[in-house]
């Protein structure tokens, strides 16, 4: 039932009320049970939406699943003529494009909330917290055009031959400049994720209740230091929060990825070389997917997508959790 | 006091925003318009906005509002009935035919060029056969300075460096249109890959749409891809002249285009459904297709059947003045008397819808 | 060295570092913006705004259907995606129960990971082919299911972090528990979930995948909400993939117009829940 949440953090003392509390009529109780039925019909709604999708795509690849089975998780050939399906390559890429893009916006956004919730000057914080929440607005197709325009090119002339002819020892930067390829999608990725991981940092700081901030300065902490004791740990399940939504986003963004991917179902170790991922060939290919098992077998990577984003999903929770201890009693 | 003043504003402004949502919900004035969805290709799009535009001032009783979401996407709105007619580049296959709910005909339009573009250094004029540019593409020829390349092209000079190949990453009717032509040229193309508007590529890189194909041909260069005529031009990439069927080397004119056609008109099958890739004839340019209009036989309701029949007459004769402007080849005359026949076909509970002319 | 003079040093550099991090966020969206509007600036003028798409090559013409479709989508949005989000939030920040919020916002954080394009399949199955047609509802309903995840992730972190304190505060003084939530809770966290559903708004504002099969594009005024609308994100596609250069100046006008119009939706939202600030600061 809903009830009182005993507060995690700066309630040390957090002992929850006590059940007679509730039983107590404070006035009418039917304020409490209408709102009460109203939220579980808002997560009853919600709870269908999902079946619905999911069993939308279950049901849609049934008929790839029974043909190919688990072999289509492991194939590596993508052949729509003579109907040979296999996702390894897609799953590869899906994993690459957004381990490189988080890679680069957890710290770069989570660095900008931390500036403007508490470094930056007071008159600059509305207008670059709007200028970043602004990024978020881009159309998709726009990232992708301004990708091939402008990012590739870039990339192709300056970028990739100076990291090749410095860490080109490294498999990850061998191979030749294309400029398109898993690294032009992993930054094109990173852009359009960081507004929502900055965003959402942000106001997980500044909601941050000040008596934390207080009592670290008061032993004499440095504004950093106030920042990382306090005011992260506080905040952290928030942050996490923030950036699981943002990976949520990469993990099925398709437009921008696209059209700077290179759009070759192959895994290569180089971050140079093109790639594919499973959201990009599902949106390349369904609208002209001409025989039902093709279809199906699109929606089967559809489903795949979902198995990976509930893995990856489940795999952060972990780390977090094991990192992160029971210091605040994460409820996760 | 400043908390009221707010409430007021705030009040002030949910009453706006509400009574301006509901006045835009609200059916908008000069309803007597029918109004006709389509949707499919996305090549004819600019060519069908320009027909359906100039096609109020003929008749102002409807409104055609057509969407480019692919050929496929085409063929599958018009078979679930969500739309009153469809477009695709690439024919109907008898499967997807029988799986329509009743009989529906293709209607050809306009006629479209796939060209070879590519990115050299002073941009020569470049000939090829279709079996080098076969090979090319299945990666056999991984070079510009390659003999045979070099064969058909004396008098220019070639740098030594490698081609990189650019091709459609998404499905596509210009896809089909080049796969079927290199499919009916090369055996080993058609054995090893085949034709499908997406293939597995042996080689190459994938750009998304027309558009991505040119931007990453003009912005690499040694690039070297396949993309709709118009979209060549408009980027001001050169075009490679292709060998055809009877020999010569053809370079990619609306012209040219049309000739495949007329080429094709005397053996044309009764449904349409053509391949006039590789067509015979002097000036034909071997890789043109048609693109179609997907209509059903017998019409659902009256009114729609007559705007569309209508329609369809229009575009067919005064409606082949516009597509040269925008870089489409007309039908050439004999095929114009085919799909005369093939419009008067349709029907609504089994009267023609078109009077004889 | 000291130890003092170490965290000092330390302390420099990282405010130097997350400040260098808020420039380099902010650096993309000046190069695209300048990139948008150097490519397209020329094509915004009254017409762009009043007008309505025009055939290739003729002079003038503009995307008025479009502007007013988007912002009709994004209301119809709204209507499906804030209350599930902001009471499914509710929900998972204040339930005891141990085991089912857990998986609620499992699912909301995959939910998040689906590609907009499934969700514009599953809106097509659900609402276009049973009417048989495509409509402004069907987009609304596609892009509502988008927002969902958003709002409700974030509305939850922020209730969460409402202190306790004053949800006591409000129980001691004998409100009945829906009112502590709405009238205190709620209130509390308003300027936080605002920020949430913005950003859920831009979000859905430049999707185009889903809309492809549900709202369908329109090139006129739309008559009623069952029917095609245009909208924004639709028609900058149509026009960015097209060979014209005249179209592509239309299409990145396009996209400034869309993003101004994110910004100025932000700005209204955020003066009219001005009020009560974040009392915490």
């Amino acid at each position: 039932m809903i009830g009182v949440d005993a507060g995690r953090g700066g309630r040390a003392q957090g002992a929850p009320l006590p059940r007679a509390f509730f039983l107590t009529p404070r006035g009418s109780l039917w304020g409490d049970r209408i709102f009460q039925g109203v939220v579980y019909a808002a997560v009853g709604l919600f709870a269908l939406v999902m079946t619905g999708i999911v069993l939308a795509l279950v049901v849609e690849s049934m008929p790839a699943i029974r043909r190919f089975g688990l072999s289509f998780v492991t194939g590596q050939e993508w052949d729509p003529v003579k109907e040979a399906f296999g996702a390894l390559p897609f799953i590869y890429g899906t994993l690459l494009s957004s381990l490189v893009g988080m890679f680069i916006a957890v710290p770069l956004g989570i660095g900008a909330a931390i500036y403007l919730a508490e470094l930056a000057p007071f008159w600059a914080r509305a207008p670059i917290g709007f200028l970043i929440e602004l990024l978020a607005a881009v159309p998709s197709v726009v990232y992708g055009l301004w990708g091939i325009f402008v990012l590739a090119p870039f990339l192709r002339s300056w970028v990739e031959p100076l990291l090749g002819g410095t860490l080109g020892f490294l498999p990850l930067f061998q191979g030749p400049p294309y400029g398109v390829g898993m690294l032009a999608a992993g930054i094109i990725l990173s852009i359009m994720t960081v507004p929502f991981i900055a965003t959402v940092s942000r106001e997980v700081l500044l909601a941050v209740p000040n008596t934390q901030r207080e009592a670290a300065l008061a032993l004499g902490a440095t504004r950093w230091e106030t920042t990382w004791i306090a005011v992260l740990r506080y905040g952290r399940s928030g942050l996490v929060g923030a950036v699981l939504l943002g990976l949520g986003r990469a993990l099925g963004e398709t437009m921008a990825v696209t059209m700077v991917i290179g759009n070759r179902p192959e895994i290569s170790a180089s971050l140079f070389a093109p790639g594919y991922t499973m959201a990009s060939v599902l949106a390349n290919e369904f609208t002209e997917a001409t025989s039902d098992v093709y279809l199906s077998a699109l929606v089967y990577v559809g489903l795949l997508l979902l198995v990976v984003t509930v893995m990856v999903n489940a795999a952060a929770r972990l780390l977090v959790w094991t990192v992160g201890g029971s210091v605040k009693g994460i409820r996760e | 006091m400043k908390q009221s003043m707010a409430t007021v504003l705030r009040t002030i402004g949910l009453v706006l925003a509400v009574s301006w949502l509901g006045v835009a919900a609200l059916p908008a004035a000069g309803l007597a318009q029918t109004l006709m969805n389509g949707a499919g290709a996305t090549f004819p799009y600019p060519l069908y906005s320009k027909w359906f535009d100039e096609y109020t001032k003929v008749d102002p009783s409807v409104r055609f509002n057509y969407q480019s979401i692919g050929s496929g996407g085409g063929i599958r709105q018009i078979s679930e009935r969500t739309v009153d007619f469809g477009a695709t580049d690439g024919p109907m296959t008898d499967e997807q035919l029988k799986k329509a709910p009743a009989e529906l005909l293709h209607i050809p339009t306009v006629l479209g060029a796939v060209v070879a573009t590519y990115n050299l250094p002073g941009n020569p004029a470049l000939h090829f056969s279709g079996e080098v540019l076969a090979d090319i593409f299945l990666g056999k020829i991984t070079n510009w300075d390659d003999g045979r390349i070099k064969s058909l092209n004396p008098g220019v000079s070639l740098p030594n460096a490698p081609i990189v190949l650019v091709h459609r990453s998404d499905g596509s009717g210009t896809t089909y249109i080049w796969v079927d032509y290199l499919s009916k040229i090369s055996k080993e193309w058609e054995e090893k890959v085949g034709r499908g508007t997406s293939v597995k590529w042996p080689a190459g890189l994938g750009g998304k749409g027309n558009e991505g194909v040119a931007g990453q041909i003009k912005n690499t260069q040694g690039a070297l891809g396949y993309v709709e005529l118009a979209y060549a031009i408009t980027n001001k990439l050169p075009v490679a002249s292709i060998k055809n069927a009877a020999g010569k080397f053809i370079e990619p004119t609306i012209a040219s285009t049309t000739a495949a056609a007329a080429g094709a008109a005397s053996n044309m099958p009764a449904d349409f459904r053509v391949s006039l890739t590789n067509a015979p004839g002097d000036a034909a340019y071997p890789v043109a297709s048609f693109t179609w209009l997907l209509v059903y036989k017998d019409q659902s309701d009256e009114t729609k059947g007559k705007l569309l029949t209508k329609f369809l007459w229009w575009a067919i004769h005064d409606g082949q003045r516009y597509p040269q402007d925008l870089l489409y080849a007309p039908l050439p005359a004999p095929v114009v008397k085919q799909v005369e026949a093939k419009v008067k076909q349709i029907t609504f509970n089994g009267k023609p819808l078109v009077a004889a002319r | 060295m000291k130890p003092l003079q170490k965290r000092v040093i330390v302390n420099r550099l990282m405010n130097f570092l997350a400040g260098a991090a808020a420039l380099l966020v902010i650096l993309p969206l000046v190069l695209i913006f300048g990139f948008l509007v150097y490519q397209g600036g020329s094509s915004l003028n009254l017409a762009f705004f009043t007008q309505m798409p025009k055939p290739v090559g003729e002079a003038g013409g503009g995307m008025a259907n479009a502007i007013v479709g988007t912002l009709i989508l994004i209301a119809l949005a709204c209507c499906v995606g804030l209350p599930i989000g902001i009471l499914g939030g509710l929900y998972l920040a204040e339930s005891r129960d141990p085991r089912l919020p857990w998986v609620v916002r499992f699912l909301a954080d995959v939910l998040n990971g689906v590609p907009s394009i499934v969700i514009g399949i599953f809106a097509y199955t659900l609402v276009v082919l049973p009417m048989k047609r495509f409509s402004a509802l069907a987009g609304g309903v596609a892009l509502g299911v988008i927002m969902i995840p958003i709002v409700l992730r974030t509305t939850e972190e922020i209730v969460r972090l409402v202190p306790a304190s004053l949800r006591e505060a409000g129980l001691a003084l004998g409100l009945q528990n829906w009112k502590v939530t709405v009238r205190i809770v709620l209130v509390t966290a308003r300027a936080g979930i605002v920020t949430g559903v913005m950003v859920a708004i831009a979000r859905i504002a430049g999707e185009t995948a889903p809309l492809l099969f549900t709202a369908f594009g329109n090139r006129f005024w739309h008559s009623r909400l069952d029917q095609p609308i245009a909208a924004l994100a639709l028609q900058v596609f149509a026009y960015a993939i097209s060979p014209f250069d005249d179209w592509h100046r239309q299409a990145w006008a396009g996209a400034l117009v869309l993003i101004s119009m994110v910004f100025l939706v932000s700005l209204a939202a955020r003066l009219a829940t001005r009020g009560l600030q974040r009392q915490t600061r």
